[in-house]
């Protein structure tokens, strides 16, 4: 079947089979590999991308269910002089990851937090990341860095190109 | 994990997805939040021959005030109903209960029809509604019919639902905010499904996990109906239950659960 979106701001129109997830249809036909693949369960959140502006788990989405939609990838949060988006910014300056597997996941999953809470207090990060597992289990430099984020403003919790740089 | 293969089938209103129901049978399941469904194909535990997409009827989606009931459309998302204005201000019970689903990722996805329909005796939504004493509008090729919460369940993963049938409405009491409640959910990871759930609300209380369906606690409730203790009461909260054992927790634990939860739940709603 015929399906179209959105992806990081660019469309396109691919032919998939229906059973066809998310996930692999980013990785394989679109060929962005920043979103990972942990559990498969939607149980870890590696997988998290960004769907008409809600955090999904895209193992579990077809990309049929995605058809028409615009979805955001860790790929399309760089603006176009190269500036990095506050969050992966801050996980930068802040350390928040180790061996880096499910940052995609947890930086996507926390411009979601900060969209709909953009001054989160350090129970509410946790609380709101909830569906995300670091099997380094490095939350609380995942924590300080979203925290750090929120200190950009409504840039943290906007996909697409920013022009702020934490 | 990958299912099956299978045919797509958009539904672009009501009509479109009752008539391919009709068109394909036994074959086809429609596919809401995807977020029960999906697991289970991808395990091959389901394995439909066609998927029919509800989630994009829009105009299935809302949360409102009708007469004396708040009308909850069934392709209305756990995250719209937990932050609805209307859920929160007229039936805050259920605003709370939709926010305890998995995570926020599964709340974006998951729908109040998917979780009512799915008929997992394990699941939050369906036991505050069964506490609310819902009422769930089905729509079928001969037009649309009420089925009270209680008479809808049948066994795990079982309601009297048509296979030409779909859940279009479900509707609660307006109960306002001065009606307390309580819901309390005893799970081991912060984002699991319930090992025991109990709501109660208004004099009534159900329970999740604690049987093939969600149930009501009817011993509770004919004590507290008689003017029993709320110690007292909960004390049966467990009569007449069948829970499961498995690696979570053995049926003696789970009534231990439910009738610590009971206690809890009603202490709560008797504090509002
Ligand atoms: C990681 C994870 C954690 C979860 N945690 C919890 C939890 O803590 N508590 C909890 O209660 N649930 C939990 N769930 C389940 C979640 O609530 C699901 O969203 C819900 O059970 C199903 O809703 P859905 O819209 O995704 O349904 P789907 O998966 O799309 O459908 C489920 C079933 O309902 C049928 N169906 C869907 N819509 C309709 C309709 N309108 N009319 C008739 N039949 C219909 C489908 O054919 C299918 O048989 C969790 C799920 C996941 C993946
Ligand atoms: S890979 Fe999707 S939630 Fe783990
Ligand atoms: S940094 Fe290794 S899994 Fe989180």
């Amino acid at each position: 079947m015929q399906v179209s979106m959105t992806v990081n701001g660019q469309s396109r129109t691919d032919d998939v089979e229906p059973r066809l997830l998310l996930v692999h249809y980013l990785r394989e036909v679109v060929g962005l590999r920043a979103t990972n693949i942990g559990c498969d369960t939607t149980s870890c959140g590696a997988c998290t991308v960004i769907v008409d502006g809600l955090t999904v788990k895209s193992c579990t989405v077809l990309a049929a269910q995605a058809d028409g939609s615009e979805v955001t990838t860790l790929e399309g949060l760089s603006g176009k002089d190269g500036a990095m988006h506050p969050v992966p910014a801050a996980f930068h300056s802040e350390h928040g990851l180790q061996c880096g597997f499910c940052t995609p996941g947890m930086v996507m999953a926390s411009i979601g937090l900060l969209k709909d809470n953009p001054h989160p207090t350090d129970r509410e990060v946790r609380e709101g990341l909830e569906g995300n597992l670091c099997r380094c289990t490095g939350y609380h430099n995942i924590v300080k860095a979203v925290l750090k984020a929120a200190e950009a403003g409504a840039a943290a919790g906007t996909v697409g190109a920013s022009e702020v740089s934490a | 994990m990958i299912p099956s293969n299978f045919e797509f089938v958009r539904a672009g209103s009501v009509d479109e997805a009752l008539s391919a129901l009709t068109e394909h049978g036994d074959e086809a399941k429609l596919i809401a939040g995807g977020h029960s469904l999906l697991p289970l194909m991808k395990l091959r535990l389901a394995v439909p021959g066609v998927l029919i997409d509800v989630a994009r009827l829009t105009d299935l989606s809302y949360v409102k005030v009708d007469g004396d009931e708040v009308a909850i459309g069934a392709t209305t998302r756990h995250f719209e109903l937990n932050t609805s204005q209307v859920a929160k201000d007229e039936v805050p019970l259920l605003a709370h209960v939709a926010g305890l689903v998995g995570d926020p990722q599964v709340r974006h996805r998951g729908t109040i029809g998917g979780t009512v329909a799915h008929a997992d005796s394990a699941s939050d939504v369906p036991t505050a509604l069964l506490a609310l004493d819902a009422k769930l509008i089905a729509q079928g090729p001969k037009g649309k019919r009420e089925i009270a919460i209680a008479d809808f369940y049948l066994g795990f993963f079982e309601t009297v639902l048509e296979p030409d049938e779909m859940l279009v409405e479900v509707r609660v009491p307006k109960l306002g905010s001065s009606v307390g409640w309580g819901y309390e959910k005893f799970v081991r990871r912060e984002n699991d499904w319930p090992i025991v759930a109990v709501a109660a609300v208004d004099g009534k209380v159900a329970m999740a996990n604690m049987a093939g369906t969600v149930i009501r606690a009817s011993a509770t409730e004919q004590a507290l109906s008689s003017g029993a203790s709320i110690e007292d009461a909960a004390a049966s909260a467990a009569e007449g239950t069948s829970p499961s054992s498995d690696m979570h927790a053995d049926a003696d634990y789970r009534q231990h659960l439910a009738r610590l939860l009971t206690k809890r739940a009603l202490h709560t709603a008797a504090s509002a």
